[in-house]
């Protein structure tokens, strides 16, 4: 029998052996990669919302203390986004006319809620709750950036599964004192390694990394 | 008859890959939209004429501020220092912003153009009633809104309890200081 192909395609056969290995590799990476990316977890995209409320002024400038406005944070899983009622406390007098309140004074005038868009969507097979996070030195800025110099807010990191458990298995790298959960630094102090241990011993911080701790 | 139960295997894995709806459960998340009901919430308001288990409340002094229709002049329940730094505590979060820290009335949404509030070291509110700062904050008075969906009644009375600290603090005598923390207080240059 003939040989159907020529000496000269034996570089192209092993070229695509060795090809394949890379080919493979490659549509690993690029999966990584595409899963990690901001286009997939939508991670430090500015979220549009129908009144462009401004983190980086109410407490960044005007030095709003979150509990203001989150005020079951500290005592529910749920942060607590404010009522209408707690926007009007202030623009009734200030700003009242402005065009670009007016879905805040429809929603006051008709009761109905103003539709926030959520920026940290967590998956419902997920279980969360910020109070105990709070009690353990988790800072809001751990998780949520320095949302005193965000103008529209943004998602600051990937929410993925490994993100959790980074700190889930090193807290000592995040945790802060309790006095210091609401400032705003996003950035560990450089005894941090010291701290942390510190903290971790005396807030009693055991943080588990069983599957029923967060799916239940 | 391999393949075919490879197939079926490979097709019940790709029907599994419904994420989605595991993401997205049908149930009512906190202050999550509805489609449901007529006002398009979620949560629920109270049916008209019930109260919570334990939300009743009937206390005059405790929850209005009031002993026998009169703002009260006592507190409902005794004042410890951990009550005092709980309500320093809160009067940052939720008072400053206007009164400011030390109570003059020039807080940060004062400076930017807010009705200014009075001064809590005038001498008709170091004389009120510890009642009345109670009812204030629980009801509103003139252009303050009132706070009591932000506040919890026993923070309010913490609160008030701080403002009276406040108080006294702005209109302290040397003598006032027990002499061991008088030291503290001289000019180190």
């Amino acid at each position: 029998m003939a040989q159907i192909f020529h000496p000269a395609a034996n570089p192209f056969a092993r070229f695509s052996i060795f090809g394949a290995v890379f080919l493979a590799i490659g549509a690993l990476w690029l999966t990584g990669a595409i899963t990690r990316s901001a286009w997939f977890t939508r991670s430090n995209v500015a979220r549009d919302q129908p009144v462009p409320f401004t983190h980086e002024l109410h407490s960044g400038k005007l030095g709003l203390d979150c509990r203001y406005c989150h005020t079951s944070v500290e005592e529910s899983p749920f942060a607590g986004l404010p009522p209408t009622q707690t926007c009007m406390n202030c623009h009734t007098q200030i700003w009242a006319d402005a065009p670009m309140l007016e879905p805040v004074r429809q929603s006051w005038q008709t009761g109905r809620p103003i539709a926030w868009t959520r920026v940290y969507d967590l998956a419902d097979f997920c279980a969360f709750d910020h109070s105990i996070h709070l009690r353990k030195g988790i800072g809001c800025s751990t998780c949520h950036g320095s949302v005193d110099r965000m103008p529209l807010m943004w998602q600051t990191v990937s929410l993925f599964m490994e993100w959790c458990l980074d700190c889930h298995r090193q807290p000592e790298r995040f945790i802060r004192p309790r006095e210091a959960v609401f400032r705003m630094d996003d950035e560990p102090p450089l005894d941090q390694p010291r701290i942390g241990r510190e903290l971790v011993e005396r807030y009693h911080v055991r943080p588990s990394t069983d599957c029923t701790t967060c799916h239940r | 008859m391999k393949y075919s139960k490879c197939l079926i295997s490979l097709l019940f894995s790709l029907v599994g890959c419904h994420q989605r709806d595991m993401e997205d459960q049908p149930r009512a998340d906190p202050l999550e939209a509805s489609a449901f009901f007529e006002d398009g919430q979620a949560a629920r308001p109270l049916v008209e004429g019930t109260v919570a288990r334990g939300h009743l409340r009937v206390d005059e002094h405790l929850f209005r501020g009031r002993v026998n229709g009169a703002p009260a002049g006592t507190f409902p329940f005794q004042i410890t220092r951990a009550d005092l730094e709980r309500g320093r505590e809160r009067y940052a979060v939720f008072c400053a912003p206007c009164h400011d820290l030390v109570g003059a009335g020039q807080g940060m949404v004062v400076r930017r153009g807010y009705q200014p509030p009075p001064s809590f070291h005038i001498d008709r509110l170091r004389q009120a009633p510890i009642g009345h700062f109670f009812q204030v904050m629980t009801e509103g008075l003139g252009a303050m809104p009132s706070y009591a969906h932000q506040v919890p009644p026993h923070d309010r009375w913490r609160i008030a309890a701080y403002v009276r600290a406040l108080q006294l603090s702005q209109h302290a005598l040397l003598d006032d200081v027990p002499p061991q923390e008088r030291e503290k207080l001289r000019w180190k240059p």
